[in-house]
């Protein structure tokens, strides 16, 4: 996409935390939400004549991710000391890898575009601080508190190349590789949560040229509706800064989701000169030919092959099968539902999940584990809409029970006294009955014109619906109709 | 950094003093720009060696891949790593103004 003739390159770096039990080199638990400094311990405080010693899951589940992602796998890679001074990290440096990555050069297909992932490295996650005083901000605080449970969880940092150009490419990539980090169940991504959080590389060039415009790094997007608008807003202040002849500074900005704006941080100079070396209490990672197949073998379906497969198994559009995919555990039981299905279709299936249970889902913010809903209960009602027993209307009164309260559709059906009548012979006696009553309606359907016609059949029908309750079945009311009128 | 006749400056040895924290003296830098011109000359000396074909060494140890379980160590006591901090205020450590309010 292209605004009063500049296009924007976007390259992002995704930080993912990983799913593992432990934190990156020691045996603290890697859990959310515990009291603050619990889960620390004489590695991951810094505390002198501690070492760390690499979890072996974490290279498992880099491997598993360069897998699924085509990266290439050096063979040896380092950590080395990322030297700053700021109390999130107790040992005044962040073990990370700079020169030597664990994994280079993958890529991941986005709507049919490639986009290329530089690199994917391991590094500790740091500490929590809480400003106090001065409204929370960190200008204006009296002092931090700090809370080192999150210090040396693991976290992967995944470098896009800067091959993304518009805002909703970055959404849609973001979206894709959060997809893939799920299935291949290293990382539970849950931007909202912290378990992911995306930086973008963010600038603007004339179309048609070739040379990157200075780039400014946007922080702080908690969301992909975030990550989306703060893009947005950074490409068009940009384009503004050129068009009034400015120059771009190169520089951090924070995005702020309450004024919809990027803001420079007060910067000092030379306070990014990290002095990086290797750590010299880390040997080097040299994954065997063993781990790696092991962990190609781990590698499960990942959401593009299944979106596929769900529309040419089941007939649905590649939209519907997105929301199947990406929301969690809708795929799994929908699936479950169709091989639970006696009657009716896989299409109908997956139409009530992508509808009225989304629906639900949306509105109740539940999560599809905890509906007293389960798969073959929605397999049951799919059943009953097929074999004619209730119309598609009463269903969604039915399902909407059963995603209330633990029930059966059946049982609801029976309950309610919904079932369509659709016995023939019981249809047949009540048709003409309602014909032998209303013999002067026979007689002017007979003799009328094609409107009159209409009229008097439509009085017929509703006469016989009216005799039923509501509950015969209309396909077959109509044809019986049409034989006696003949 | 380096105009070749001098390794190493004053200016070099303040600015690496500064990121690293240290309050040096004059007399200090001094003999730290001394100390550091040396140990450079010796980086020098291996530079200037013939080393193609030998891969750089990351480790002085000849070790890969030291690996433990993911399998979780008990923590340690709060009270007990907070008895250590100079400051502690509600289970968290308390540390000074961060950035000048400047
Ligand atoms: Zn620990």
């Amino acid at each position: 996409m292209t605004t009063s003739g500049y296009e924007a390159v976007i390259g992002l770096e995704a930080h993912v935390e990983l799913a593992t039990a432990t934190k990156l080199f020691c045996g603290c638990p890697n859990e959310f939400g515990a009291a603050p400094n619990t889960h620390v311990c004489p590695v991951c405080l810094g505390l002198p004549g501690s070492l760390p010693v690499l979890n072996r899951a974490v290279v498992e589940y880099a491997l598993r991710f360069a897998a699924a992602l085509g990266f290439r796998v050096p063979d040896e890679s380092i950590f080395a000391r990322k030297n700053y001074f700021y109390p999130d990290m107790p040992k005044d440096y962040q073990i990370s890898q700079y020169e030597e990555p664990i994994l280079v050069d993958g890529s991941i297909e986005v709507d049919g575009v490639h986009i290329g992932i530089e690199r994917a490295h391991l590094e500790e996650d740091t500490g929590k601080t809480t400003h106090m005083g001065g409204g929370g901000r960190i200008h204006e605080a009296d002092y931090s508190l700090v809370d080192y449970n999150r210090a040396g969880v693991p976290l992967m940092e995944i470098v896009s190349r800067p091959d993304i150009r518009t805002a909703e490419q970055a959404r849609a990539y973001v979206s894709e590789l959060r997809g893939v980090l799920k299935a291949l169940g290293v990382s539970d991504v849950k931007m909202e949560e912290g378990s992911m959080r995306v930086d973008a590389n963010v600038s603007v060039r004339p179309v048609g040229t070739e040379a990157f415009g200075t780039k400014v790094e946007i922080k702080n997007m908690n969301s992909l509706r975030s990550l989306g608008r703060a893009i947005d807003f950074e490409i068009e202040r940009q384009i503004a800064a050129l068009e009034a002849g400015e120059r771009i500074v190169q520089e951090t900005r924070h995005w702020d989701e309450a004024d919809g704006r990027t803001h420079g941080m007060r910067t000092k100079e030379g306070s990014s000169d990290y002095r990086y070396f290797p750590e010299p209490d880390l040997v080097p990672v040299a994954p065997s030919g063993e781990m790696r197949a092991a962990a190609a073998a781990a590698v499960p379906e990942l959401p593009a092959a299944r979106r596929a497969r769900l529309v040419a198994d089941w007939g649905v559009s590649e939209a519907d099968a997105r929301v199947l995919v990406d929301v969690d555990g809708l795929a799994d039981f929908a699936a479950a539902a169709v091989d639970a299905l006696r009657d009716g279709a896989a299409r109908d299936v997956a139409n009530w999940c992508t509808g009225d249970v989304m629906a639900h889902l949306n509105e109740t913010g539940l999560s599809i584990e905890v509906l007293p809903l389960a798969p073959d209960g929605l397999a049951e009602l799919v059943g009953l809409v097929a074999a004619g027993t209730i119309s598609r209307n009463q269903a969604k009164d039915v399902l909407a029970e059963c995603l209330r309260a633990p029930t059966r559709p059946a049982q609801v059906v029976a309950e309610r006294g919904l079932e369509q009548v659709s016995d023939t012979g019981a249809l047949a006696a009540v048709v003409d009955e309602v014909l032998a009553a209303n013999a002067d309606a026979v007689a002017e359907y007979r003799s009328g014109d094609d409107k009159a016609k209409k009229k008097k059949r439509g009085f017929l029908m509703g006469e016989c619906m009216k005799a039923l309750r509501g509950q015969g079945n209309p396909q077959l009311l109509n044809a019986l109709l049409d034989e006696r009128l003949a | 950094m380096t105009d070749g006749s001098a390794p190493i400056t004053r200016a070099d040895v303040e600015h690496v003093a500064r990121l690293a924290r240290l309050a040096l003296t004059d007399a200090e830098v001094e003999r730290l720009t001394a100390d550091l011109a040396a140990v450079l000359d010796h980086a020098a000396d291996v530079a200037a060696l013939d080393l193609d074909g030998v891969p750089p060494t990351a480790h002085p140890l000849p070790l890969r891949n030291v690996l433990r379980d993911d399998a979780v160590r008990p923590s340690l006591d709060r009270d007990e790593v907070l008895a250590a901090a100079p400051v502690a205020e509600d289970g968290r450590f308390r540390v000074p103004r961060i950035l000048d309010p400047s």
